[in-house]
């Protein structure tokens, strides 16, 4: 039986719901995964973030997953002979998941060029598993030129052929067109989440937004779409007080994740968080990917043109500044917070001219700086409700 | 050096001659009316750039050279004043740093760009760095995107097919600018020139087999590198490398090399740390060091496995050699070159350089250590540090480090050759 059903059959309350989502997230033998294997047989592919055209791997009959590291409860042991301390947690600890077993599902893994952490990373994982289906994927970043498109659409093209001889089933168009729908439609549900966020903030907590939207990362995106929809239906039926608090944005999460313990603090702290890229990946699109004509065409024009713009893919003739500055108008947001994880130099490069520029536009704003592992929340608590403050009593 | 040798230090007076001319017209280029184009070096495409007529700024090299003339220190610090965070590229900081600066430096006053070249090979950075230039100049970027040459594959036709419908775009975008039409015969004498030039680098470079080595791959190299990254595609590049040629030959006639007598030959992997780039050599000139073969050497291109700039197929063999430069090739490609050069230059021990600012070189680094020492069983010093941030060079740890490596590897020798009864 699937999560949702089981939910659905025994009237699981909203409560329930978000606790079995965040248990399914953070559970490093990724047991959701391991049962769908056991059902199907099928093979899962483990995805490096933040945007892998998870489409294909679904139409190839696989399960893809997307990695975010240890989630903090990781000791990196192995993986610190392999890299340097000086970089990133997530790409350690994923590297130790693989090291310390955690990933003995895996059929394969695809590492998406977004930096020069991940692209290294491709290479130390083929040495390290030897055998395994490494793919990595060349993101264009020439997002303007015409021949981007004709680069990417053959690059999804090879991606397509490798899946199909990892899981012996070639990937039809129609199977491809099949799984956009799938995805556009939990794009959809998820831009109604956290569009319902937005709206009522105290009704809807970023910490179980959060965990509803990281199962995805687990589930096949059919289920996780049936459990959204129940979600969203069981969301509004307890109300819950209004405060006083502040709404903002917050940038850096797209890659390495922040113990939930951070949302929860900058919630409590009085920070309205209604504008996010906590794991992205799942809702890269700003519009639904084309489901007719060329579909490998279809995901490749979504990628240069479609995207939320993060430090690790490239704006073209779009801004930066514009675009937060935008959101942060659209949603009537009061400040933003940059929250970068350590050592993750696209984040912390954006945040010196996103920050200026949002400061600039008369905006108030929070810096620090996270750790997947990090344990003490006690200095961001403060920062953030001395932010919240003066944004309430004297901005 | 004897004055009873004709060429010595040739190479090194040649070298800083031709750089001090090169600061000069780029400082006098707002003058004369010259375009400027910035680019990066790895991968840069400097002859298409030269040949309408664009004066050439790497500021990389302007980074290297605030490094070893020990100014770094404080431009990286004014960019974190500005908010950049201790933790990012020390080159972009010293860049950013000497950008609000008004753009002097050990070199010179720098002319703003014209156009920003964003020559991306294995190197996310290079976007970040130019993006925050393009903001601070208000000056147009071009990006070239160059994929990864990626694992065991041949070279991949449609990674290059993509990079030469970029550089047809970029000769677009280059005729509007300077008004001059694509001149495909002027690339291609370029292009003459610079094959010339790699074909005596490549016999520079591969003097280092010879016992003892002529020249050190590494901490001479650096300097011997320059012209064929800066000027190459020029005709005074080409008369560099004849007249250094003409030094390596003398050295190797005579027997004169790097160190007064050769112990060890080593590999190095990784840049080194210009702002005490000299103590670093020291440290291993004590202990008879020479660097045989090095990757740093190759960042801004690979010819010693056979490349060469094309002056038939001009666009195709730019693409070539964008792809190819080292921190464009992945792991396994860069693991082979290192075993490559350890079998083929006769080297005791792989010594890496791990450096903080380029994660592009340095993630991947401690994997190669662990393959080196347990699958190759072959002695490899690993030393971190930075190449461009003063901070992070702790000379009494490193200087402790290498003195007990190659005491061991000493030992190591002693008792091979004398075995205990």
């Amino acid at each position: 039986m699937s999560e949702t059903q089981h939910f659905r059959k025994h009237g699981k309350s909203w409560e329930e719901i978000v606790a079995h989502c965040r248990v399914l997230v953070l559970d490093l033998d990724f047991p959701a995964v391991r049962a769908w294997k056991q059902q199907t047989g099928g093979k899962a592919v483990g995805c490096f973030p933040v945007y892998t055209p998870q489409e294909l791997i679904a139409a190839a009959g696989g399960l893809p997953v997307t990695l975010y590291g240890g989630r903090g409860l990781l000791e990196i042991d192995h993986a610190d002979s392999r890299i340097q301390s000086f970089v990133c947690s997530i790409a350690r600890s994923t590297l130790e998941l693989g090291l310390a077993n955690h990933l003995d599902w895996m059929d394969g893994f695809v590492v998406p060029s977004i930096c020069d952490v991940a692209r290294n990373l491709s290479g130390v994982w083929q040495r390290n598993f030897p055998g395994q289906f490494v793919f990595y994927l060349h993101l264009p970043q020439n997002v303007d030129s015409a021949s981007s498109l004709v680069y990417y659409r053959g690059e999804l093209e090879r991606f397509r052929a490798r899946l199909a001889e990892l899981t012996g089933r070639a990937v039809s168009d129609q199977a491809l067109q099949s799984a956009i729908r799938t995805y556009n439609r939990n794009r959809e549900l998820l831009a109604e989440l956290y569009r319902r966020r937005t709206v009522q903030p105290e009704q809807w907590p970023a910490s179980h937004i959060y965990a509803l939207a990281g199962v995805g990362n687990v589930l096949p995106r059919e289920e996780h779409n049936q459990l959204l929809e129940a979600a969203l239906a069981l969301g509004e039926s307890r109300p819950r007080p209004k405060r006083d608090w502040v709404r903002v944005a917050l940038r850096g999460m797209f890659c390495e994740q922040p113990p939930l313990e951070l949302l929860e603090v900058l919630e409590e702290a009085g920070c309205a968080v209604v504008d996010d890229d906590a794991q992205i990946g799942a809702r890269f699109f700003l519009e639904p990917v084309a489901d007719n004509g060329d579909p490998l065409t279809a995901l490749a024009e979504a990628y240069l043109h479609q995207t939320v713009l993060t430090p690790v893919n490239n704006p073209g003739q779009r801004s930066r500044s514009e675009d937060l500055l935008g959101r942060c108008r659209e949603k009537w947001i009061q400040g933003v917070v940059f929250a970068s994880a350590k050592f993750c130099e696209p984040a912390l490069y954006d945040a010196v001219r996103l920050k200026r520029a949002v400061e600039h536009a008369g905006l108030p704003t929070l810096e620090f700086e996270y750790e997947e592992k990090m344990t003490v929340f006690e200095s961001v608590r403060m920062q953030a409700e001395t932010f919240v403050e003066s944004v309430l009593f004297f901005s | 050096m004897s004055s009873s040798y004709q060429y010595q230090d040739v190479g090194r007076d040649l070298q800083k001659k031709m750089l001090g001319d090169w600061y000069r017209r780029l400082e006098n280029a707002p003058r004369d009316g010259t375009p400027v184009a910035y680019l990066f070096i790895s991968g840069n495409i400097g002859e298409l750039l030269r040949s309408f007529g664009f004066e050439l700024l790497y500021p990389e090299v302007n980074a290297l050279q605030c490094g070893i003339k020990k100014v770094a220190g404080d431009l990286i610090l004014k960019a974190e004043d500005l908010g950049y965070s201790s933790d990012v590229c020390g080159y972009v900081k010293n860049d950013i740093g000497l950008a609000t600066s008004g753009n002097r430096g050990p070199f010179g006053t720098l002319p703003k760009p014209d156009l920003l070249v964003c020559n991306y090979s294995g190197c996310n950075t290079y976007i970040k760095w130019f993006e925050a230039l393009a903001e601070h100049y208000d000056a147009p970027v071009f990006l070239l995107d160059v994929p990864y040459r990626r694992t065991g594959e041949t070279q991949r036709q449609e990674d290059l097919d993509y990079v030469v419908a970029q550089l047809e775009q970029l000769a677009r975008v280059c005729a509007e600018m300077t008004g001059k039409p694509y001149d495909p015969d002027a690339l291609s004498a370029q292009l003459e020139n610079s094959r010339a030039a790699e074909d005596l680098w490549v016999r520079i470079l591969e003097s280092a087999q010879h016992r003892p080595a002529p020249f050190d791959a590494f901490f001479e190299a650096v300097f011997f590198m320059a012209p064929i990254y800066v000027l190459r595609g020029t005709r005074e590049c080409v008369d560099y490398y004849e007249a250094a040629w003409k030094e390596i030959e003398e050295r190797m006639a005579h027997k004169l090399g790097p160190v007064s007598e050769e112990r060890f030959r080593v590999v190095i992997e990784g840049p080194p740390p210009w702002p005490n780039f000299r103590n670093f050599w020291e440290l291993f000139k004590r202990w008879g060091v020479c660097c045989v073969a090095s990757t740093y050497s190759k960042v801004g291109g690979i010819w010693d496995f056979g490349l060469r700039h094309d002056p038939r197929r001009p666009m195709e063999s730019l693409a070539e050699y964008a792809v190819n430069c080292y921190t464009n090739w992945d792991w396994t490609l860069r693991r082979h070159m290192l075993e490559r050069y350890v079998s083929d230059y006769a080297a005791d021990a792989l010594v890496i350089h791990s450096v903080k600012s380029c994660r592009a070189f340095s993630v991947g680094q401690a994997d190669v250590r662990e393959h080196f020492t347990r699958s190759r069983d072959l002695p490899t010093l690993f030393l971190e540090s930075d190449l461009a941030d003063p901070r992070y060079f702790s000379e009494a740890q490193i200087r402790n480090r290498i003195d007990a490596f190659f005491e061991a590897l000493e030992h190591r020798r002693v008792a091979a050759v004398r075995p205990v009864a």
